[in-house]
């Protein structure tokens, strides 16, 4: 009894330290100083997981380039960077939870991690209250600025506000009447606040606007109503999330939603990981906006693409998530290097004014914590893939949306102790 | 007019998909009291099922000629599946629990967990090697003379049947995922069904486009319907069923086999949601979460219509329908546009699919305070009652 007591008690120390193992980076082979363990916080599992699991692809890709590369040298010495993967399992309390274990447990200096704005919302809290650090990568709803959350995707003005105004003066559809459709939570809806506002700025008309609640695929009564306000056709904004889309795009081509009768959709959450799950067929036609699309004919956005084929296997594909997931691991270790310590503050501090040749073009970080990035808009073609029809300049991220009506005039700065999270322009 | 028949058709095509959703648990629950909270992912197994049958059909050379006919295979293929597994579930873990419904909602919830989680971490064509395996050892002790099956011998048959099934569902696992490279590797990503290009498009009909995949919907859940009131009705099966349905120990005493019967009744209500993950599978993407979404709708619908009461269900269905088109799209504001402005701004606000769930939702509350037992309540004496 004792005796098999005792082999337990070892099986699960031994199991223990393999998990241990098996979390942690890989081997400890180089010549390095020191190693330092970051933390990625993602959903593996649950219904976010298709998404999310791509980020950990990439992020644990841009770990293993730096560290090929020498590592993070920081006072003279190099560092190998080693990561702790946690799973938030769809599930945004979870989210709150890894976070601290990350934090408190593991004394990460910064966690890579989120998607959907409720896991960020959970784990805003906890970063706050701990003064941790935390690296968020998509594209979203702005409208916050966290002193401790440093945002690489696109703020509204950034994605949707050109697309609008390509849609409205540029498009097939221009100066037509504008149909909002979007999955019933927040991203969505505070998407359309500011796209009314800015279609009323522009001249022209929102003639209806419905919400397909997350998990119902029955979209025959939008399709009704979308005929009844577009009889002629004219510019779909589409916020529809994950699923939802695929149930969304068969329904409207097979009533007779199409290109070739004057509608026209403009997608927000639509990549190319996306288009290859609803089918090109259903989508050709349609448009995308977002800062990177794979097709960027530049050789770093070709040398992403590569190696993460070449990592990952060559059926993958690269989208916009998983480009802003790159940058913010190599902008961590640029400030970090900058910093010459490990320690929030100062990396927070350096952190601001940081440049990066990224996929997408130039990046740099804005004292609100945002990117300033390029826009792209992009047609849908048959191969899956978007060709893209125009480039803005560099855009400044806005954290205070100046067409949304609760956020107009705001702005947010860091760097000056005055102004902070929200300040009157 | 054009309005009336627009806003019918509308509401047909989504009763239609939940009544073809609704009728396997109309049986499993209306006619056996199993609440079964797995019988969405007997759906979305059918649904896989197609999404199978469309590989196999574009990636073997002889069957690439009739393509455009898959969806015809894929509902008997469905059928089968959701009805083997259903099959399984009754004999492994139902029987042993009737007459105890909170332990079968239990069990069945549990069951429909691993079954979502099978479908995210098995390849897909070992999965379908599994269901293989299972289809014939369930099924083949029925083609082998009962004489052989007593005794030592028989023991030893029936194990020599299970083992050449199993070698059987290893070799098809094999040489789908040989033939077809998708099938190979698990993947928890959802995939995508693209109805042939004779199903795609609509057609145009007094100035409105019928959709063709919710015209084969209504077809297929019309159909469905038709065969199962033959069935119950017209065959000595479904004489059986009815009988044991209203008084099980009677029946039993007159000599039907009631265990028979409860499989049949269970294969069949399960095969049934197969056959609807076929017709969902048509409208959005199939993935492992996709028979979740319906669950809920279904036993709202049986409820509703009356528990035991094909009718009731259909009605039901129906009803829920029409509703949703004229709530959601706002149908009211269209035919009388000067209503006066307070009942305007009340209907304008009830007019998103969001808001028009919750108002079907609480009139359903609502019409279940006068009518607890819904539409057609069961008449006739019960054992139960």
């Amino acid at each position: 009894m004792k005796l098999s007591k005792r082999i337990f008690a070892s099986l699960a120390t031994a199991s223990l330290a393999v998990t241990v193992t098996a979390c942690g980076g890989s081997d400890s082979s180089g010549n390095f100083d020191d190693t330092v363990t970051v933390g990625i916080l993602h959903s593996l599992s649950g219904t976010m997981a298709i998404s999310e699991s791509t980020l950990v692809d990439t992020e644990k890709m841009a770990i293993e380039e730096i560290n090929a590369a020498g590592g993070i040298t920081v006072d003279g010495k190099s560092y190998k960077i080693e990561y702790i993967v946690e799973d938030g399992a769809s599930d945004w309390p979870t989210f709150a939870e890894k976070s601290k274990k990350l934090i408190d447990q593991d004394g990460v200096p910064v966690v890579f991690g989120g998607w959907t704005s409720a896991s960020r919302k959970a784990m805003l809290p906890v970063y706050e209250s701990k003064d941790a650090f935390l690296y968020y990568p998509i594209q979203y709803e702005a409208q916050e600025c966290s002193n401790n959350i440093f945002y690489t995707g696109a703020t509204p003005n950034q994605q949707s506000e050109p697309a609008t105004d390509f849609m409205y003066k540029r498009s097939p559809a221009a100066g037509g009447d504008f149909f909002l459709v979007g999955s019933d939570y927040v991203f969505p809806r505070t998407s359309n606040t500011i796209t009314k506002a800015q279609v009323k700025q522009l001249g022209g008309k929102v003639v209806g606007e419905d919400y397909l609640p997350l998990g119902n695929t029955e979209v025959a009564p939008i399709i009704s109503k979308i005929k009844v306000a577009l009889p002629d056709g004219g510019i779909i904004i589409n916020t529809l999330n994950g699923d939802q889309n695929v149930a969304f795009f068969k329904q409207i081509q097979d009533a007779g939603i199409t290109p070739s009768n004057g509608y026209y959709v403009m997608n927000y959450s639509i990549a190319e990981e996306e288009i290859s799950t609803i089918g090109p067929e259903f989508l050709e036609g349609h448009y995308g906006a977002w800062n990177y699309m794979m097709s960027i004919d530049t050789p770093a956005s070709k040398k992403f693409a590569k190696s993460f084929k070449k990592r990952w296997g060559s059926d993958r594909v690269v989208a916009d998530p998983q480009e802003s997931a790159y940058n913010m691991v190599y902008l961590w270790k640029q400030a970090v290097e900058d910093a010459g310590t490990f320690d929030d503050n100062a990396v927070r501090e350096a952190l601001v004014g940081q440049t990066f040749d990224a996929p997408q073009g130039p990046v740099e970080v804005m004292p609100n914590h945002h990117l300033s990035q390029t826009v792209r808009i992009g047609e849908i073609n048959s191969e899956g893939g978007f060709t893209i029809l125009e480039e803005t300049g560099v855009v400044e991220p806005q954290a205070w949306n100046q067409k949304h009506p609760s956020s107009k005039g705001y702005a947010c700065d860091w760097t000056d102790p005055k102004k902070g999270e929200k300040y009157r322009l | 007019m054009q309005l009336i028949l627009e806003s019918l058709f509308n509401g047909v095509a989504i009763g239609s998909v939940l009544l073809v959703a609704a009728l396997g648990l109309a049986i499993v629950f209306g006619l056996m009291g199993v609440i079964n909270l797995a019988h969405g992912e007997l759906m979305m197994l059918g649904a896989y099922s197609t999404y199978i049958t469309q590989l196999i059909f574009k990636q073997v050379s002889f069957l690439k000629p009739f393509y455009d006919s898959y969806v015809i295979v894929a509902l008997g293929i469905a059928f089968l599946v959701s009805g083997t597994i259903g099959i399984l579930l009754e004999r492994t873990v139902l029987r042993r629990l009737y007459g105890s419904p909170l332990e079968t909602l239990l069990a069945t919830w549990g069951v429909s967990l691993i079954l979502q989680q099978f479908v995210r971490s098995v390849p897909l064509a070992y999965g379908s090697g599994l269901v293989i395996a299972i289809f014939f050892g369930l099924f083949s002790p029925l083609f082998i003379s009962d004489d052989l099956l007593h005794g030592a011998r028989g023991k030893l048959i029936r194990a020599s049947t299970w083992g050449f099934s199993a070698l059987l569902g290893v070799a098809t696992g094999g040489v789908l995922s040989s033939l077809v490279s998708k099938l190979s590797r698990a993947s928890a990503r959802n995939v995508d069904v693209t109805a042939p290009s004779w199903m795609r498009g609509g057609i145009d009909f007094l100035g409105i486009t019928f959709p063709k995949t919710r015209l084969l919907i209504i077809l297929i859940t019309l159909i469905s319907v038709l065969v199962v009131i033959f069935f119950l009705d017209k065959t000595a099966w479904g004489m059986r069923i009815r009988a044991v349905t209203q008084n099980r120990p009677m029946s039993d005493c007159l000599g039907i086999s009631t265990e028979t019967v409860d499989i049949i009744t269970f294969g069949i209500g399960s095969g049934l949601a197969g056959v609807a993950g076929v017709a969902v599978s048509l409208l959005g993407s199939v993935g492992p979460n996709v028979g979740g979404n319906y669950i809920v709708g279904c036993f709202m619908v049986v409820v509703l219509g009356g528990v035991g009461n094909l009718l009731g269900t259909i009605l039901a269905s129906f009803s829920i329908g029409i509703m949703t088109d004229l709530i959601g799209a706002g149908r009211l504001l269209t035919i009388w546009p000067d209503m006066p402005s307070p009942l305007y701004s009340t209907i304008d606000f009830f007019a998103t699919t969001s808001m028009a769930r919750v108002m079907i939702f609480a009139l359903i509350v609502i019409f279940l305070q006068f009518r607890p037992t819904g539409m057609f309540p069961q008449k006739g004496r019960m054992v139960e009652s």
